[in-house]
C-alpha cells in the first residue's frame, strides 16, 4: 500500500470515528426507550409484535366464543406438547346396515367395525376446553401459523409472572370469556 | 524533629490528603457518570433504583465490594499479590501533587513536574506485571503480558508528543507550560500542536486501559486479564486507580494543551475542572461508541502510525523552535 493510500484510509477511518461519536451523541439526547417497570408500563402499541403466550380469538358474533372448531391440529403440531384441546366427539355415525349373508360373506367374514361413509354435512365438533401448559411452551408459533380457523394468536400479556407452576397452566377458554367481559376478573 | 513540622511538610501532607479526597470523590462520581452515560447512549435510564436517580448506586457498589471476601489464590505469592493493587493506586496522589489546578493552587512546586508525572505513571506497568504474575494463573499472566505490551508501547508516542510541547515552552514545569498559554482557545497549545494533542489523547486512552483499548480488563471476553483473581476491594482499588489515571491524563492534557486554568472570563480552578471533565466525558463517550480493537490492530496503530507521526511532529517542532526561537 502506498503512503498516500494509507493516509487516505487513515483519514476516512478517522472520519468514521467522528460519525460514530455523532451517532452515540444523538442517541444520548433522545428520549429513553425503556420504562421504569413497577411505576410505568409499556405502552400498548409497543406490544404489537410481542409474543406472549397464545390466546384464543373470539368469533365476530360473540367475542366470548372461540373460533376454534376443536380439530386438534395445534395439539398435534405442538413440539412441546403443551396444548390440550378437549372437544366433543361428533355423534357416532349409524352403523351401516348389515347385509344379508351372501356367498362372498361366507368366504370373507364381515369386519366387526366399518367406517361410516363420509357424510355430506360438516361434522360440528363442540370445543369443551382449551388448556395451555405455558411453562413448557417454547413460543415457536406453529399453532398460530397452522390454525385452520384462525383461532389462535399471541397475547400481549407482558407482565405474566408467578411463583407456582400452576400459575402457568392456563384455561384459555375461561380467559377468553373473562376478556370479553362475560365473567369478572383480570383479563 | 523540627523539620517534621516545617510549613513545607505540613503543606505537602495537606495537599496529599486533599488529593486523596479529590480522587476518591471523583472515583465515585465517575463510576456513576460512566453508567449514566452508558445508559443514555443506549437509551435506557442507567442506575435508577438506589437513591434519587440512582445517585447512591456507587455507594451501594462500594459496600458490596467491601463486604466481599478477599480470596488469595492457592499457590500465589500473597505479599506480591496484594502489593499489586496498592502499587496501582499508590502513585496516583503523587502524580496529582505537581498539578497546577490554578495559578497558585498546587501541592508541590517543582521544575520537573512533567518528569515526575511521567515517571510515576510507569509504576502502573509494574503493578500490572505483579498482578498477573502473582496470581498464579496463566490467564492472568497472559493478560499481564498483553497489558504490559500495550502500556510500554503507548508510553513512547505519549512521551514524544509531550516532549514536543516541552520543547515549545522550553520548560518541564507544569506551571510554566500553563502560564505560557493565553486565556483564549486559539492561544492554547492545541492550536500550535494539534497532532501532538491527538497522539497524546489516543495514547492516554490506551495507557489508562480505557475502551477501545481495554484489552487488559475485557471481563467476559478475555477473562478479565490481570484482574482475574482479584476479589472484593482488590478489584475495587484497581478500578479506582483506573479512574484516577483517567483524571491524571485529562489533567495533564488540560495543562499541556488546553491552557490549564486560564480561561476567557474567569481564570481559576473552575476553568481547569471544566476542561478536565470535558476530556473525561469524551473518554467515557468513546468507551460506549467504539468497538474494542484487536491486539494486532492495537499494536499496529501504535508502532506504524502514532510512533512515526510523533517522531515527525517532534522533529518538525525542533526545527521550528530552532528557526524561530520558540518560547
Amino acid at each position: 500500500m502506498g503512503l498516500v493510500a494509507a493516509f487516505s484510509e487513515a483519514l476516512s477511518g478517522l472520519k468514521s470515528m467522528v460519525v460514530g461519536l455523532k451517532v452515540t451523541g444523538t442517541n444520548f439526547l433522545r428520549p429513553q426507550e425503556t420504562v421504569h417497570y413497577p411505576r410505568q408500563e409499556v405502552p400498548r402499541d409497543a406490544l404489537a409484535t410481542f409474543r406472549g403466550h397464545i390466546e384464543l380469538v373470539g368469533t365476530d358474533d360473540d367475542p366470548a366464543l372461540a373460533r376454534c372448531v376443536g380439530c386438534g391440529l395445534c395439539m398435534e403440531l405442538c413440539p412441546s406438547r403443551c396444548i390440550r384441546v378437549e372437544a366433543e366427539d361428533p355423534p357416532p355415525a349409524e352403523a351401516p346396515p348389515s347385509v344379508a349373508h351372501t356367498m362372498s360373506d361366507l368366504l370373507m367374514p364381515t369386519p366387526k367395525f366399518r367406517a361410516a361413509p363420509p357424510s355430506q354435512a360438516p361434522v360440528a365438533r363442540k370445543l369443551l376446553g382449551y388448556h395451555l401448559t405455558y411453562h413448557t411452551c417454547s413460543l415457536c408459533g406453529l399453532c398460530v401459523q397452522n390454525c385452520p380457523a384462525g383461532s389462535i394468536r399471541f397475547s400481549s400479556n407482558v407482565y405474566f409472572a408467578g411463583e407456582a407452576r400452576e400459575t402457568f397452566e392456563l384455561d384459555l377458554m375461561a380467559r377468553l370469556r373473562r376478556q370479553s367481559g362475560r365473567e369478572g376478573g383480570k383479563p | 524533629m523540627s523539620d517534621f513540622f516545617a510549613p513545607e511538610f505540613v503543606r505537602l501532607v495537606l495537599a496529599l490528603v486533599a488529593i486523596m479526597g479529590f480522587v476518591a470523590a471523583n472515583g465515585m462520581a465517575l463510576l456513576y457518570v460512566e453508567r449514566k452515560v452508558a445508559g443514555h447512549v443506549q437509551r435506557r435510564p442507567g442506575p435508577f433504583e438506589v437513591g434519587p436517580h440512582g445517585l447512591l448506586q456507587a455507594l451501594a457498589d462500594a459496600g458490596k465490594l467491601v463486604g466481599k471476601q478477599l480470596a488469595t489464590p492457592r499457590g500465589a505469592d500473597a505479599l506480591l499479590f496484594w502489593t499489586a493493587p496498592l502499587m496501582a493506586f499508590m502513585p496516583v496522589p503523587l502524580m496529582f501533587i505537581a498539578m497546577p489546578f490554578s495559578e497558585n493552587l498546587w501541592g508541590l512546586g517543582t521544575d520537573l513536574g512533567l518528569v515526575l508525572i511521567l515517571s510515576f505513571a510507569g509504576f502502573n506497568v509494574l503493578a500490572l506485571c505483579l498482578a498477573g504474575w502473582a496470581s498464579n494463573n496463566k490467564w492472568s499472566l497472559l493478560g499481564a503480558a498483553r497489558a504490559v505490551a500495550q502500556a510500554v508501547a503507548y508510553e513512547i508516542p505519549l512521551l514524544l508528543s509531550v516532549l514536543a510541547v516541552a520543547m515549545l515552552t522550553g520548560s518541564l514545569d507544569l506551571r510554566e507550560v500553563a502560564a505560557h498559554q493565553g486565556a483564549w482557545p486559539w492561544q492554547w497549545n492545541v492550536f500550535v500542536q494539534p497532532l501532538a494533542f491527538f497522539i497524546y489523547f489516543v495514547c492516554a486512552v490506551a495507557e489508562t486501559n480505557r475502551a477501545p483499548f481495554d484489552l487488559a480488563e475485557a471481563e467476559s471476553e478475555l477473562t478479565a486479564g490481570v484482574h482475574t483473581e482479584y476479589s472484593g476491594m482488590g478489584n475495587g482499588i484497581i478500578f479506582l486507580a483506573e479512574y484516577a489515571n483517567m483524571l491524571v491524563v485529562s489533567c495533564v492534557a488540560t495543562v499541556l494543551f488546553l491552557g490549564g486554568a486560564a480561561g476567557p472570563w474567569a481564570p481559576g480552578p473552575w476553568w481547569f475542572l471544566a476542561k478536565m471533565y470535558a476530556l473525561v466525558t469524551l473518554i467515557i463517550f468513546m468507551r460506549w461508541t467504539y468497538p474494542r480493537v484487536r491486539f494486532d490492530q492495537l499494536l499496529n496503530l501504535n508502532w506504524r502510525w502514532l510512533m512515526p507521526l510523533a517522531l515527525v511532529n517532534l522533529v518538525l517542532t525542533a526545527f521550528c523552535v530552532k528557526l524561530w526561537g520558540g518560547a
